[in-house]
């Protein structure tokens, strides 16, 4: 990283002025600074998704990448080993990849938008498939024994109680009454101090986030702090 | 004359409750910019969750693996940067041999920002971290979870050629490297999806690999539990945990320098939450009388 009023280290500081300059007040150089991170960020992710999952992932891995241009890295694809060898290469399963992802575009026209179902069908069996048991395992049960606890300590009590009373009070088979009422109610202030806690924290990040960008103006671009 | 001085009082809390959210901005930002030219030093508490990763690191013997995923892009970098120095630093004076990789595009950017800095780090401008003898950068793979669930197969076949394209195979840092059961120690430094939630799932809960994390403090109150269940042997959240293990593994920067910063703005944060609820609750209750 340059130190200084270099070009690129100026060119980040007004944008990053411009983009806090909202607190004051909706104005031209914030909307010109949005424009610009809403274009730059699409063009970098049109990038990026070629050069990293398309070209890697389908194009090398099919050999197409050799048919159009020739390509150091990749010796032989999957289409090569196929009609040059005659034999079966197991790449060539990526062309249904290829389709699935054709398909899933389909919802840029009215007429075809129902093809895309299909691969989003394919996409939330394959996930469930995947998450069904390891979210059991990981957030279920694995959570469930550590509150299986020995109620030794000021902690372990809480843990346990706070459990308890925060699942009583999603349980609503029975009017929320008497002790049950009185449990859900616990559950209610152990909700409140999560989410306390939640957005404590989330402020605690959106200032460091804000510490980041002055130290850049001050440090990096200015010079003033070392 | 109580009345006088009850009239002033509301009329100052309401003025007070009228108050121009830019002078609250405008507070909270001086607050954030006189520490930086302040030479402070302030005390950092350790957590018991950040001290666990200390003692991870501690346990590891010289030339052991350990893979450091980058799962955070620049906007995360003020609370991740710090942890991912300190813990890199923390492995190129032991001898660890570190893995670097990333389920975000923009990950293994971020390490070669840090190990760059360690580079011009004065303790290090003798003997700099070299390539391939001290840490290797596998880059960026798409596939999210999927990743993690290949690495536990098979790491070289996931990332068959490193971040330079050289193949990962013909590396010396990779070499009897198979899958998770030869890593010694994962950190994770994660600011969401696909984060430290999908390493439990699949590398530790699946593959039984030992993971710590660094996250950002947005993230931290969902990871917390993995903690206490012992899926997690350790966490860092935000600029606090950066303080912390800083702190710990004796290398100073920017996790400390920003901490008073943001003690500072929390001060005036508090402070105005208080006197908003005390002037909303005087004015409420001389209302209904």
């Amino acid at each position: 990283m340059e130190f200084g009023f270099t070009f690129s280290n100026t060119l980040a500081a007004i944008l990053t002025i411009g983009i806090i300059s909202f607190l004051w007040r909706d104005n031209p150089l914030y909307k010109l600074c949005e424009a610009l991170f809403v274009g730059v960020s699409a063009g970098y992710w049109f990038v990026s998704l070629y050069y990293q999952n398309l070209l890697p992932q389908l194009f090398d891995k099919l050999g197409l990448t050799l048919i159009i241009t020739p390509h150091a890295d990749v010796k032989e694809g999957a289409l090569q080993v196929l009609f040059k060898q005659g034999r079966f290469d197991e790449r060539i399963l990526y062309i249904f990849a290829g389709i699935l992802g054709i398909m899933m575009l389909m919802r840029l026209f009215p007429n075809l938008g129902w093809v895309s179902r299909w691969p989003l069908a394919f996409i939330v069996g394959t996930t469930s498939g995947l998450y069904f048991t390891t979210y059991f395992q990981s957030n279920a049960m694995a959570q469930l024994k550590s509150t299986i606890i020995p109620l030794n300590s000021i902690n372990n009590i809480v843990i346990v109680v706070g459990t308890v009373c925060g699942l009583i009070y999603f349980y609503f088979s029975k009017e929320h009454k008497g002790v049950l009422g009185g449990a859900a109610k616990v559950g209610t202030w152990f909700l409140m101090v999560t989410f306390g806690a939640s957005f404590g924290y989330t402020v605690m990040s959106r200032m460091s986030l804000l510490i980041g960008r002055i130290d850049f103006i001050f440090s990096t671009w200015l010079g003033l702090v070392k | 004359m109580n009345d006088l001085i009850w009239v002033a009082i509301k009329f100052m809390f309401e003025k007070l409750l009228r108050i121009d959210r830019r002078i609250i901005f405008l507070f909270v930002l001086i607050a954030l910019i006189v520490p930086l030219f302040l030479n402070i030093s302030q005390h950092i508490a350790i957590s018991p969750e950040v001290r666990d990763i200390y003692d991870s690191l501690r346990k590891l013997q010289p030339g052991s693996r350990v893979l450091l995923a980058f799962d955070y892009d620049p906007p995360s970098a003020p609370e991740l940067q710090p942890m991912a120095v300190a813990v890199m630093k923390y492995c190129f004076k032991h001898n660890l041999k570190v893995i670097i990789m990333g389920l975000w595009p923009q990950g293994p950017l971020q390490a070669n920002l840090a190990i760059e800095s360690i580079k011009r780090d004065k303790e290090f401008k003798d003997n700099p971290p070299i390539y391939d003898k001290d840490y290797v950068n596998l880059g960026y793979m798409t596939g999210n979870e999927l990743v993690i669930q290949g690495m536990g197969t098979d790491i070289q076949r996931t990332f068959p050629r490193d971040y330079l394209g050289n193949p990962t195979s013909s590396l010396s840092v990779m070499k009897g490297i198979t899958n998770f059961s030869n890593i010694d120690f994962i950190f994770n430094l994660s600011a969401g999806y696909p984060g430290t939630v999908e390493w439990v799932l699949f590398a530790v809960d699946r593959f039984h690999a030992k993971l710590s994390a660094g996250n950002t403090a947005v993230q931290a109150p969902q990871v917390y539990p993995y903690v206490h269940s012992g899926q997690l042997s350790g966490l860092a959240g935000g600029l606090k945990g950066a303080a912390e293990l800083e702190k710990l593994l004796g290398f100073y920067g920017k996790g400390t320098k920003f901490m008073l910063s943001q003690s500072f703005a929390h001060i005036v944060v508090i402070f105005f939450i208080i006197v908003g609820n005390v002037a909303y609750f005087a004015t409420r209750g001389k209302k209904k009388k």
